[in-house]
């Protein structure tokens, strides 16, 4: 498959450039003409009884069609987002009688302008009865504050592996740390946004999603329909994150409301709801404890997690069985224990954000060797290649029993060292030391191996049809926004076919249009919705064949595709053939239409890996940081479209040192969040980092014929726990052993002056 | 209480009642139909919404409809040269400076005004003058490389 490694530019361009996306809010469409917009009111408290709702201004403001509350709501709660979950941790559409998080809806309006709903909204308040406000996920833990009466308790899901008292007998060195991995807000471009309207008996539903089929489910079993009687529609889609790969109840009661007036209606969340609506990422508090030699050699780890699950029981409370997954990550441990418990908080409930569960592993074995190493006296590079997974040792199972692929972890430290001029930087390390600089320069060195397309073994739809005119369209169960499916896809096919790219349409997110689909989480699409274009296409050509040589009276083991002209002709006679186009008129009229549908399933989950290497300067005056440099390594397999990829690590690269550096959600302690819109949330800048430095690295796995892993997350993953490291390494020489992130100035200023207090034995 | 006002916009004019607190980028989208300009936050934080205005770049979220008034607005839609891209749309492309593509409009406008204040720019330069532009896709690095490609291009 030569067309591996081509640089090509994408197809989806044009347009976004010239005339921009076609996103829910911009649709001008028949199917919506008339729609009522619809806006939430929403609670401005944390954790209150709701004694009454006062509507009745507002349903008399100008414009208004119609104010509905809990008490109108015939549909039933929204179940636990788990079997795995405590059952009665269930959600209402609208708050009835409690509300759990500023920002959960109590009300909603329907008007026919959108700024008429968002005046009627000031219009509408509720009378709250203040209760106690559990925000501390350790404050959840001691259940004096139960948030869902019905449940009992505030613990969604106790994932208890164990935990045995001589986990680090014989270890001649322990270390334990207790670690933040703070609360993250997605923010993709565009807000949620959704529209429906009920056409002959269907609810039709235009969302802003990672997964339209997921959507259509959900509606399914909300209105009590069979998935067929449901279609939802993606058009562009303004980024996701992963914080779009569910449904919303705000999303999910739009087919309700366009029942009540008997009207289409359309709804765009304000970027401020949008921080408190849409789900956050994150959120683990851990406690590592590692133990080994003093040659370097670790034998054991423990990783304890308390995750925040915020109000309702979303899919965050899961993320620790991936964090478990990749506990150990890249090293030969012997003794690996793992266990966490998933609780509920008055605040916005979190789900999967790039990397879900996986950066949280990295994050937290990364510091631990950083700890140990310096523990040790090692260099932090010397000890980590010490106790490595050899090349030789896949398919490696974990600790924990997760089964990596394959993997070539010491190469890819090798590159990025060698990239990076690990020696040099760290000589000028010493000189700036030596020298008592105020600028300092810190060094940051992980490693990662994560999970994609899993956890367990995933699956995707592909329907490839060659149309009368020569031309060819892809239908796929995957599902883009903003990755480049249409380029990847056409270029798959392309590349089987001989049909030009140019003469491939694409066709996803519509579930009229592509009968099954899992969407694009995880990192996953070009694995398994590649995978599944690509049997498609090979397929297509053998069916493609049987036609021809039965219309050229041949075997069809004699026929071979001109991949340059597009022609199916006899191997040796290539003066008679058949096109495309020929062929497909030929299947049209004998009722076989020259289509082929593929349902590829893998073998198992994939399982890329690399290097990442962060420069940073900290002004040891000020506690700033500078991020100067970042070198990465990320080994996804083959490479189908470095464009496509190089772009996804550096979106990764820039989140994940957002994370190190900047970003946090913040609540205080009455539950109140304070960083509730972009000018709070510190959202990473161009004028924050670097250009990158990616060096390419391929290991083709097998366990899928692109021999391709995912690529959408490994950014995040490695660059967070290098950042993070690259800080506390330009301080450590100060006494600095862990500084929790997001490394901002105060905290680094905090870290250098704690430091200076204890070498002086002040505190 | 509606006021009358007067906009070229990508070199049509056009004349509409809005109410006095209509934003800029609302009357885009809703009065004139031009869906290209973004809205992605509440707080002139994020950029989505930049247009050029009489030439310079604006966030169409923090100017009122009427302030606009007998100006000169150009959209994403307008920026092209009929089929022709411009230099900074075709770099944008040629670059990936683009995935989602919802920050895009206003990044390109960003990017166009940018490179008419300082044509050659240095990398700092870029970052900076891209400051109030947030996008969540691309890190800002095939963004950087795209501008400053078209300042070496037209330099």
């Amino acid at each position: 498959m030569s067309v591996f490694g081509d640089r090509v530019v994408r197809v989806e361009d044009p347009k976004l450039l010239t005339e921009g996306g076609t996103y829910v809010a911009d649709l001008r469409i028949p199917e919506l003409d008339g729609a009522v917009h619809v806006t939430y009111v929403r609670s401005t408290m944390a954790h209150a009884r709701i004694s009454a709702i006062e509507a009745d201004d507002a349903r008399q403001a100008p414009g208004v069609v119609g104010v509905f509350t809990a008490a109108d709501v015939d549909l039933a709660d929204l179940p636990a987002g788990s079997p795995m979950f405590n059952a009665a941790m269930t959600r209402p559409f609208l708050a009835g009688d409690t509300v759990r998080f500023v920002g959960e809806p109590i009300a909603v309006i329907l008007s026919e302008r959108p700024d008429q709903g968002a005046d009627a909204a000031e219009l509408a308040w509720a009378d709250y009865e203040p209760l106690t406000a559990v925000v501390a996920p350790t404050d959840a833990l001691t259940d004096e504050v139960v948030v869902h009466a019905a449940a009992g308790t505030n613990i969604v899901v106790d994932l208890a592996f164990g935990r045995t008292d001589d986990l680090f007998d014989g270890c001649e060195v322990v270390v334990t740390q207790d670690v933040i991995n703070q609360r993250l807000a997605a923010v993709p471009l565009e807000s949620r946004a959704a529209a429906a309207a009920w056409i002959d008996g269907r609810l039709v539903q235009w969302a802003s999603t990672q997964h339209a089929h997921g959507a259509r489910d959900v509606l399914a079993r909300v209105y009590g329909l069979t998935p067929a009687q449901v279609r939802v529609i993606t058009p562009d889609v303004g980024g996701g994150f992963g914080a779009k790969i569910g449904a919303y109840p705000e999303e999910l009661l739009l087919g309700w409301l366009a029942r009540q007036v008997g009207r289409p209606v359309r709804w765009q969340e304000t970027r401020s709801e949008n921080m408190v609506g849409l789900g956050h990422g994150r959120g683990q508090q851990q406690t590592i404890e590692i133990g080994g030699q003093r040659d370097g050699t670790v034998l054991a780890y423990r990783l304890t997690v308390l995750q925040d699950g915020g109000a309702y029981a979303e899919v965050g409370s899961i993320l620790p069985y991936l964090t478990r997954m990749m506990a150990q990550g890249t090293y030969d441990i012997p003794k690996v224990e793992f266990n966490s418990r998933s609780v509920i908080t008055n605040t916005t409930p979190t789900v999967a954000y790039r990397g879900a569960g996986r950066p949280e592993a990295t994050a937290a074995i990364e510091r631990a060797m950083d700890l140990f190493a310096t523990e040790v006296g090692l260099d932090a590079t010397e000890l980590r290649r010490r106790n490595l997974i050899g090349k030789g040792a896949f398919p490696f199972t974990s600790a924990t029993g997760t089964t990596y692929d394959v993997g070539d972890y010491e190469r890819s430290l090798d590159l990025a060292l060698e990239a990076a001029g690990y020696e040099a930087l760290r000589t000028e390390q010493r000189r700036r030391r030596e020298a008592g600089d105020v600028v300092q320069m810190g060094i940051g060195v992980a490693m990662y191996v994560e999970v994609t397309a899993g956890p367990t073994a995933g699956k995707e739809f592909a329907k490839v049809e060659v149309e009368a005119d020569g031309s060819a369209t892809i239908y796929t169960g995957s599902s883009s926004h903003g990755q480049g499916h249409h380029t990847a896809f056409a270029s798959l096919a392309s590349e089987e076919l001989g049909i030009p790219m140019d003469k491939i349409r694409v066709v996803h997110g519509d579930t009229d249009l592509v009968a099954s689909g899992e969407g694009t989480m995880g990192s996953r699409s070009l694995q398994l919705g590649g995978s599944a274009v690509h049997e498609a296409s090979v397929g297509i050509v053998d069916k493609a064949k049987q036609i021809a040589a039965h219309s050229l009276e041949a075997n069809p083991d004699d026929v071979i595709l001109d991949k340059v002209a597009g022609r199916f002709h006899i191997a040796g006679s290539p003066t008679i053939g058949r096109t495309w186009a020929e062929l497909a008129q030929a299947g049209a009229a004998s009722a076989d239409p020259l289509t082929v549908i593929t349902d590829f399933q893998a073998s198992q989950p994939t399982f890329p890996f690399g290097t990442h290497v962060s420069v940073v300067d900290v002004d040891t005056e000020t506690g700033q940081v500078t991020l100067v440099r970042h070198i990465a390594v990320d080994d996804a397999g083959r490479i189908l479209n470095p464009l496509l990829a190089d772009g996804q690590r550096h979106g990764g690269i820039a989140q994940g040192a957002a994370q190190a550096l900047l970003e946090e959600v913040r609540y205080d302690d009455d539950g109140n969040p304070i960083t509730s819109n972009l000018a709070d949330y510190a959202a990473i800048s161009a004028a924050e980092l670097p250009s990158f430095e990616l060096v390419a690295m391929e290991t083709p796995t097998p366990v899928n014929p692109l021999g391709a892993k995912g690529i959408g997350e490994s950014g995040t993953i490695g660059s967070t726990p290098a950042v993070q490291s690259a800080v506390v390494d330009a301080v450590s020489h100060l006494g600095v052993k862990h500084i929790d992130m997001p490394c901002t100035a105060e905290r680094v200023w905090n870290a250098i002056q704690a430091a200076h207090l204890t070498k002086k034995g002040v505190a | 209480m509606d006021i009358s006002i007067s906009i070229t916009v990508n070199g049509a004019v056009h004349q509409d009642d809005v109410e006095p607190r209509t934003l800029l980028v609302h009357h885009l989208r809703d009065g004139v139909g031009l869906t290209g300009t973004n809205v992605g936050c509440d707080t002139s934080s994020c950029g989505a919404c930049t247009v050029l205005l009489d030439g310079e770049s604006v966030k169409s979220c923090t100017v009122l409809a009427v302030q606009a008034d007998g100006g000169a607005v150009t959209t994403i839609e307008g920026l092209a040269d009929g089929d022709t891209m411009h230099p900074v749309q075709a770099a944008f492309q040629e670059h990936h400076g683009l995935q989602c593509g919802y920050c895009t409009p206003g990044m390109v406008l960003a990017a166009v005004s940018l490179l008419r204040e300082q044509p050659n720019p240095s990398e700092v330069d870029v970052r900076e003058g891209l400051e109030g532009n947030l996008c969540r896709c691309t890190g800002y690095h095939n963004i950087v490389k795209a501008v400053l490609a078209v300042a070496g291009g037209a330099s």
